[in-house]
């Protein structure tokens, strides 16, 4: 069991910044991502974009951003759970709360910030009729096991990196890799874009361009797929495996099973004080969140973190006094001990 | 109705046409406007904010105008993106411009 004093769900940049805001009142955190790295959208969706609103920062890359944000934690050592989406939510005797990820891992802390964005990024899966009824029956959306397409039958749909680099990967494993993809060229890395021209070439790859998969066949498992062609018409395709690799998008998921009061697909905070959300020490901060007034931008998400923690603080120490520190004043001093402060003014006599 | 302001005809996910008022001069395209007039629930359009990054503002463009041509984002884009028929086009790669009064669109289904 992980236990900390705040525990962040998202790990984007909202759920970063309150590591700082919290570890300046020697609040411990510990954060829990679906994705295998933190930044959130910033790091997967665009982390090349130049992002201009964030103050102070006339320019900077999304996942310029992410990295800046990282070193501004890293004094206060906040644990990560990553690649494992928050699952379930319960609320113990003593008043704290147990979140259980997809994994099985627990994590106990009395207070908890939803962090979550738009929420925890998720296979996006085609409109394939039937498709869900084959999840783990001959489809995969995540290749986690290469091994198990040995000497099998793989078709994979996609025309990004990911389907290119898996097509590559998978064309030595399997007997037989087909690539489906609706256009003749791809967005992928050009070097990745060659070197599945070249195996397609030596007959390692079948490449199935200008179609699409319309239907999956089988009986308790994949078996085959009909691929519509754009001017060869239907082709059937015997196969073990079908893999749809259509990236990633985000989805609220079981967050939205937690008895949070949600409207419009976000969870109801009050902004007027501490961004607490319906449940008394659930805290809801950044794009998840909604109030009169709520704008989706990186910076309201700050701002909303450095109120809520001001607030977890009074749950988190009920019987204690604090008040809120200027960093120009007493600087930051990390849970290693170490102190970053600004140099004190040296006074020297000139008689 | 505004002298800035021009007419479109949005066909919403459940089938129901809004005929609506979009400003020229205030840099809005078509998924703004249509998370404006809140046309779709919120987090099922525009995820990703307008970048080309998501098909989540997907439409049908019904009329005959002449829209701007697809760059390079958006048509990779819905290259990999799901429902796309001839007429597809990313709302939010479409600017509102005077030239597209009496444009109809329909927004493509939610894709899973």
């Amino acid at each position: 069991m992980i236990k900390t004093d705040i525990l962040i769900i998202g790990a984007g940049p909202v759920g970063m910044f309150a590591v700082f805001e919290a570890g300046l009142l020697k609040l411990r955190c510990h954060l829990i991502d679906a994705l295998p790295q933190s930044g959130g959208q910033c790091s997967e969706i665009y982390p090349k974009k130049p992002i201009y609103d964030i103050p102070g920062f006339p320019e900077v890359m999304a996942g310029e951003l992410i990295v800046n944000l990282e070193e501004q934690i890293k004094p206060f050592q906040p644990g990560y759970t990553l690649g494992e989406r928050a699952e379930t939510i319960e609320k113990l005797e003593d008043g704290s709360f147990k979140v259980t990820t997809n994994k099985g891992t627990e994590h106990m802390a009395p207070a908890v910030f939803i962090a979550g964005g738009l929420g925890s990024f998720e296979p996006r899966k085609p409109p394939i009729p039937g498709l869900s009824d084959y999840e783990d029956k001959g489809v995969e959306y995540i290749i986690r096991e290469p091994e198990m397409y040995r000497d099998k039958k793989v078709v994979i749909a996609g025309g990004g990196d990911s389907a290119l680099d898996w097509s590559i990967f998978l064309s030595d494993i399997a007997s037989e890799v087909s690539l489906v993809h609706r256009r003749n060229d791809f967005r992928g890395a050009l070097d990745s874009v060659d070197k599945v021209a070249e195996l397609s070439k030596q007959g390692k790859i079948n490449l199935i361009t200008e179609a699409e998969i319309k239907e999956i066949h089988g009986e308790g498992k994949v078996e085959s797929l009909l691929i519509k062609h754009k001017t060869k018409g239907d082709i059937n395709k015997e196969t073990d495996h079908f893999i749809p690799l259509f990236g990633l998008s985000p989805k609220l998921g079981p967050i939205a099973n937690w008895g949070l009061e949600i409207k419009r697909n976000a969870i109801v905070v009050n902004n007027a004080l501490d961004y607490q959300t319906n449940i008394p020490g659930i805290f809801a901060i950044g794009d998840v969140n909604t109030y009169p007034g709520k704008l989706k931008l990186i910076l309201c998400g700050f701002h909303e973190a450095t109120i809520a923690v001001q607030y977890a603080y009074n749950i988190i120490h009920p019987d204690k006094r604090y008040v809120m520190k200027y960093t120009t004043v007493n600087g930051v001093t990390g849970f290693d001990g170490n102190t970053k402060k600004a140099e004190a003014t040296v006074v020297k006599s000139i008689l | 109705m505004d002298a800035l302001d021009i007419s479109i005809k949005i066909t919403d996910r459940e089938g129901t046409t809004h005929e609506i008022q979009a400003p020229t001069d205030m840099a809005m395209n078509v998924m703004e406007v249509v998370k404006a007039y809140e046309l779709a629930p919120e987090g099922t359009i525009g995820i990703c904010g307008g970048m080309a990054m998501c098909a989540s503002c997907q439409c049908y463009v019904l009329s005959g105008h002449e829209l701007p041509e697809i760059g390079i984002d958006e048509d990779m884009m819905l290259a990999e993106a799901f429902y796309v028929e001839e007429n597809s086009r990313l709302g939010c790669q479409i600017q509102i411009t005077p030239e597209m009064d009496g444009l109809e669109i329909e927004l493509a289904p939610e894709a899973e």
